[in-house]
Parts: C-alpha cells; sequence; structure tokens
C-alpha cells in the first residue's frame, strides 16, 4: 500500500512532477545521446582503421619496427601466411613490403610510405578498394600500376595516367627510382592516411628494392570479429613463440600498434559517462528542491501519518519511493527516447560534410553514426536510480524530524 | 475501571521569558467507556494533555498509565507501536490522505497494524456504514464535506480497534448540521460500541452533550464534572 501511496503522490501536483520529468528526460537524452555520438565517432575511426589501414592484427621483424629498414624482413613469409589462414577467427591474410620512400611528380614531391601489395591478397584485408574514387583498383594493363591518395593527389598535382617517381632505399643500401603511372585514386575519411599511403603490387616494389617476390616484412590479418582480436593474438603466439622469443619476428593488435586509438576509445567513454554523471547531479538538486516542496507542503499529514502510528522506516521508505518513482519515470522516458534516437540516427547516420575537412583531417568519418551497447543503458538506469536513492535522503530526513503532535497542527 | 490515569502531569515549555506551564500537577482518571469534554479558555492546555495522553508528546514530570502501561518509560519506537494499537486519533483538520479514497484512508492503518485483506475489507464497511458513509466509501477527500471527511476521520480512528479515541477540537471546522451528525455518530459509537471518547473543544453544542466536563485553566484543571 505503501507503494501506492508513493506513485498516488508523484502525481498529486502533476505540473510539478512532469516539469522535474522532463528535466530527466531531456537530461538523459542530451547525454546519452553525445555519448553515443562520441563512441560512435571513435568507433567508426577505430573501424576505418582496422578495415582500410592497419587490419587487425600485423607480423613484423622487430628490427623492422625499429630502424623501419626494408631488409628486416619476416622469415618465411608464404609459409606463415598459410598457418595463419588455417588459424580459427581469422578471416584474410595478406603479406605486403612496406617502406618509407619519397615521391615526385613533374611539378613537387613529398614523404610516403609505399605499400607492395598483392591486389587479391589485399582486397580480403582491406577495403581500400571501396574507396576508389577516380580511375580502378590495379585494373589497368598499364606497367607499374600506382594507387593513391587524393590529398597525394592534389599535393602532387597528379591524376590518373600521371607518372610517379618514387625515389627508395634498395636492400643494398643504394637509392632507386621507380616510375609508377598512376591507375587509381582513392580517398578515406583521413587526409593523413590519403597523402602518405601509396599502394603498388608486390611484384613491381621487390623489383625495384631488388629482393625476391616473396618477400615481406609486414603480414596483416583481419578477423572475422574484432571482439576476437586478443583471443587469436594470442593462439598466433603461441604458433610463432620461438620466432618471438629469438626476437625475430613480433605480433601486435590493433591496439597496440595505434594505442591512441585504444586510449581516445577509453577515454571517450569514461569522458561522455562523466558528463552523463554531472548532468544527473545537476539533476538531482532539482529532484531534492522538487522532493523537499512535496514534503513541506505535507507536513500535516505526514504528521498525521506518524501520530497514528506509522513508524519512521516506512516514512522514510514512502518519500524515498516518491523519489525513486518520480526519477525512475523520468529515467524510463529518457532512456527509451535515447534508445529510439540512437537507433534511428544510428541506421541514417548524421551528415556532418559541412566540417568534413576539419573531421577528416583528424581521420574522423563526416557521416556519424552513434552507437551504444546496451549495457550503457542498463548502467545509466542504475545511476538514475543512485540518483533517486541519493535525492531521497534530504527530503525523507526532512520529513523524519517533524514532530507529530506540533505537524498535525501545523497552518491551522 | 480506569483505562487512563494521569499523576501530577507537568508539561513546561520554555518561553521567550520565563517557562510555561502547558499542564500543571494535572491528574485525572478516565474510565473505559466515557464520554468525555476537555475544555477551557485557548491556551489552558487542553491539547497539550490530548497529546500527552496520546503518547504524541512527553512529559516534564509526572506519569500516565493507560491501564498498566506507563507511557513514560516507552521508547520512542515502543510509543509509535503503542498509539498505531491503542489510540484512535481524530484531528481538527481532518487530516485524511488527499489520494487515498474515503475506503483506503480506513484501511492504511488496519495495513499499518498487518491486518489481513479480508478482515480489513469487512471492517471498512462495516465501518463506513456505521458513519453513514455506505454510499461514499470510494470518494477522495476532495470529494466529501467537512462534515463526510471528520466521519471518514472517526472512522479510521476506530478501524484500529482503540482502547480509546482522542479527538483535538473535532468540530471546529463543521458547520452546525455536521457538528450534530458528527455528534451523533460518536454518541451512537460510545454507547452502543462502549467507544471511550476524549475531545479537546469550544464548541457549546459538544460541551451540552459531553456526560463528563473537565474543565481546564492555566494548565490545571479547575473542574471535574
Amino acid at each position: 500500500m505503501i507503494f501506492s501511496i508513493a506513485w498516488k503522490n508523484v502525481w498529486r501536483n502533476k505540473l510539478r512532477s512532469l516539469i522535474i520529468i522532463l528535466s530527466i528526460t531531456l537530461g538523459l537524452l542530451g547525454g546519452i545521446f553525445y555519448l553515443a555520438f562520441s563512441n560512435g565517432m571513435v568507433q567508426q575511426q577505430i573501424n576505418g582503421t582496422i578495415q582500410t589501414v592497419i587490419s587487425n592484427i600485423q607480423l613484423h621483424n622487430p628490427e623492422y619496427l625499429i630502424n623501419n629498414e626494408i631488409i628486416y624482413t619476416i622469415k618465411n613469409p608464404e609459409e606463415k601466411v598459410k598457418t595463419i589462414r588455417q588459424t580459427e577467427g581469422v578471416r584474410a591474410v595478406a603479406s605486403k613490403l612496406v617502406s618509407r620512400a619519397m615521391a615526385s611528380s613533374a611539378i613537387t614531391g613529398t614523404g610516403i610510405v609505399i605499400n607492395g601489395i598483392d591486389p587479391i591478397d589485399e582486397r580480403e584485408t582491406t577495403d581500400l578498394y571501396s574507396k576508389i574514387v577516380e580511375g580502378s583498383y590495379f585494373e589497368s594493363d598499364l606497367k607499374n600500376p600506382a594507387v593513391i591518395g587524393k590529398k597525394l593527389a592534389e599535393k602532387l598535382k597528379i591524376k590518373i595516367n600521371s607518372k610517379l617517381v618514387v625515389t627508395i632505399q634498395n636492400s643494398s643500401g643504394d637509392i632507386a627510382y621507380g616510375a609508377f603511372r598512376v591507375v587509381g585514386i582513392y580517398k578515406t575519411d583521413n587526409t593523413s592516411y590519403d597523402q602518405m599511403y601509396v599502394f603498388t603490387q608486390k611484384k613491381d616494389l621487390s623489383r625495384l628494392i631488388a629482393v625476391d617476390e616473396n618477400t615481406a616484412n609486414e603480414i596483416s590479418i583481419l578477423l572475422k570479429h574484432n571482439d576476437l582480436t586478443k583471443q587469436v593474438t594470442d593462439k598466433l603466439k603461441n604458433i610463432f613463440s620461438e620466432e618471438i622469443d629469438s626476437e625475430t619476428l613480433t605480433i601486435r593488435s590493433w591496439d597496440e600498434i595505434q594505442p591512441i586509438l585504444k586510449m581516445l576509445n577509453e577515454m571517450t567513454i569514461q569522458f561522455t559517462m562523466i558528463f552523463v554523471i554531472i548532468i544527473l547531479v545537476a539533476l538531482s538538486f532539482g529532484i531534492i528542491n522538487t522532493m523537499l516542496m512535496a514534503v513541506m507542503e505535507r507536513v500535516r499529514e505526514i504528521g498525521m501519518l506518524m501520530a497514528i502510528g506509522m513508524n519512521k522506516i516506512k516514512v522514510f521508505s514512502m518519500i524515498l519511493l516518491e523519489t525513486v518513482f518520480l526519477s525512475i519515470t523520468g529515467g524510463v522516458i529518457g532512456l527509451a527516447l535515447s534508445y529510439i534516437a540512437v537507433e534511428i540516427t544510428g541506421n541514417t547516420g548524421i551528415d556532418l560534410s559541412i566540417v568534413a575537412e576539419g573531421l577528416n583531417a583528424w581521420g574522423y568519418s563526416a557521416f556519424i553514426y552513434p552507437e551504444l551497447d546496451v549495457i550503457y543503458y542498463f548502467m545509466i538506469g542504475g545511476l538514475v536510480v543512485t540518483t533517486a536513492l541519493f535525492a531521497s535522503i534530504l527530503p525523507a530526513r526532512k520529513a523524519l524530524k517533524f514532530n507529530p503532535a506540533e505537524a498535525v497542527r501545523h497552518d491551522v | 475501571m480506569s483505562i487512563i490515569r494521569t499523576e501530577k502531569l507537568n508539561k513546561i515549555y520554555d518561553g521567550e521569558a520565563i517557562p510555561v506551564h502547558a499542564t500543571n500537577d494535572v491528574t485525572l482518571n478516565f474510565d473505559a467507556g466515557e464520554f468525555t469534554a476537555l475544555v477551557g479558555p485557548s491556551g489552558c492546555g487542553k491539547t497539550t494533555l490530548l497529546n500527552l495522553i496520546g503518547g504524541l508528546d512527553k512529559p516534564t514530570s509526572g506519569e500516565i498509565f493507560v491501564e498498566d502501561i506507563n507511557l513514560s518509560t516507552l521508547s520512542g519506537r515502543e510509543l509509535i507501536d503503542f498509539r498505531l494499537k491503542n489510540i484512535g486519533f481524530v484531528f481538527q483538520a481532518y487530516n485524511l490522505i488527499p489520494v487515498l479514497t474515503a475506503r483506503e484512508n480506513v484501511d492504511f492503518i488496519m495495513h499499518l497494524q498487518g491486518v489481513d485483506k479480508t478482515n480489513r475489507t469487512n471492517r471498512v464497511e462495516e465501518l463506513l456504514t456505521k458513519v453513514g458513509l455506505e454510499d461514499k466509501m470510494d470518494k477522495r477527500p476532495s470529494a466529501l464535506s467537512g462534515g463526510e471527511q471528520q466521519r471518514v476521520a472517526v472512522a479510521r480512528a476506530l478501524a484500529s480497534k482503540p482502547k480509546f479515541v482522542l479527538a483535538d477540537e473535532p468540530t471546529a471546522n463543521l458547520d452546525s448540521t455536521s457538528t450534530t451528525n458528527l455528534l451523533d455518530i460518536m454518541l451512537k459509537l460510545n454507547e452502543e460500541d462502549n467507544i471511550t471518547f476524549i475531545f479537546s473543544t469550544h464548541d457549546s453544542r459538544v460541551i451540552k452533550r459531553a456526560r463528563r466536563l473537565v474543565t481546564l485553566d492555566d494548565g490545571k484543571v479547575i473542574s471535574n464534572e
């Protein structure tokens, strides 16, 4: 019956209760949507980086990571690729040659990272092919084809079929020059990447740097699901433990390769959760105020309840329940509306192309798809209940301090 | 047989300049089945005496016995439980719970006592019928007149099967018709069910119908007849 009275008391002053419910609803909607928006933005950046740039796991010769010289290659790369392909959870594997180089056009030059790839394997491990905005993805008959980023094309002022001269150190340590023909121009959501990464066929790059065509200094692995990253990484470390122990091979997951992405992901969630908590703390003052008003308007009634024999625990519970009901009503509506808003915009996306240049410069997509795991809705629901419990303490204590003999004659 | 006994009951409030003796050496006995009015001018100590007898306030000195229980020896928690089980209260301003119907208001005190639902339902209907509200059981207080609300308050006071009912100025907010109706009901309950009523009042209509009058002045009993 105390539940029933508490629920009815919530609606005693409808306008006041609706205002506080609306405040909670809008506060949660704002906080959760911001959380989902930030999370979506970062998740897209992580997914984009994994799918387009680094894949889930990479294998290198540890010396290569220190010196970045092409001579530090992986032993028996083809054999390793075969083994990795048979590992559970692996979707695709590609070996490649990666080296720093200079790219020049007739007008200017710039530093690049040149990737010698097998276009068929690469198509399986990255989605670069889908980012082609001009030309094609190695579907040309031209000799020494190259695919470059739009930003690099703009910087070097070159276009499809233009010649790109690459200056690179070969396996003997000598400077080698190679001429490539631009067959495709890609554009990702990361302009820095577009300016730096050039893709050629592995056979052409290996010829230029005078190594065997099967040589590789990077093996990229795309998994069936990102959640499998740790599991597969551990498994591969186990398989190749001898080489790891002899320091001729290192296996790193995407969060080790790009720790800043992992940190960004964790920080975004933490900061936005703090933001949600700040909203709830601010709302708690509104709830406290509303409940204090509700208690002070009912001095005589609460006095009567205490006089006729309602004990302090029940009086406290009644005020606590009223606060919880008030907050949960706003909380449930807020969570439901937030879920709907996140689901809708998560499907349609939010077009921020008006500020695309700035976002792309930081590696973010200009089309944001908010997303939030259901667990966060439960966590925030729990925070709403905690806030309500916290907010109920002061009004409930106030009610308990009433002297029933005086309270029953209040304002009479 | 004496149901309530007060012995040299004093209640002293700290006034701004001097202490105020709200009750001054009040020694009284109330027997079961009495219909007693506490009368006297404003500030004479009627409400204070009712609060002390009802365990809502503690005396500065003196003792109150309800049957054999000395209220002064009970802790705050025990007093709450004592009030719930032994005393019915009727207040000047009715003090019903506005969000509950007449039925629910009467039912609530039995719910606090832990009475099962079937017994509660039967007793609520019996009591509301006795106070003449059988057709208004599902109305909220806002849909009832002042007199009807006070009748619900009387039914509520009786719901817990108390040893006695304390009523503080029960007719102060009522018109003459409602006052007469309420007094008729209270007297009928007193006569037929032997319910003990002790009430404070200024109302001459109530004073006329009381069977015993205790007159107070400056906290002292000046007549008891």
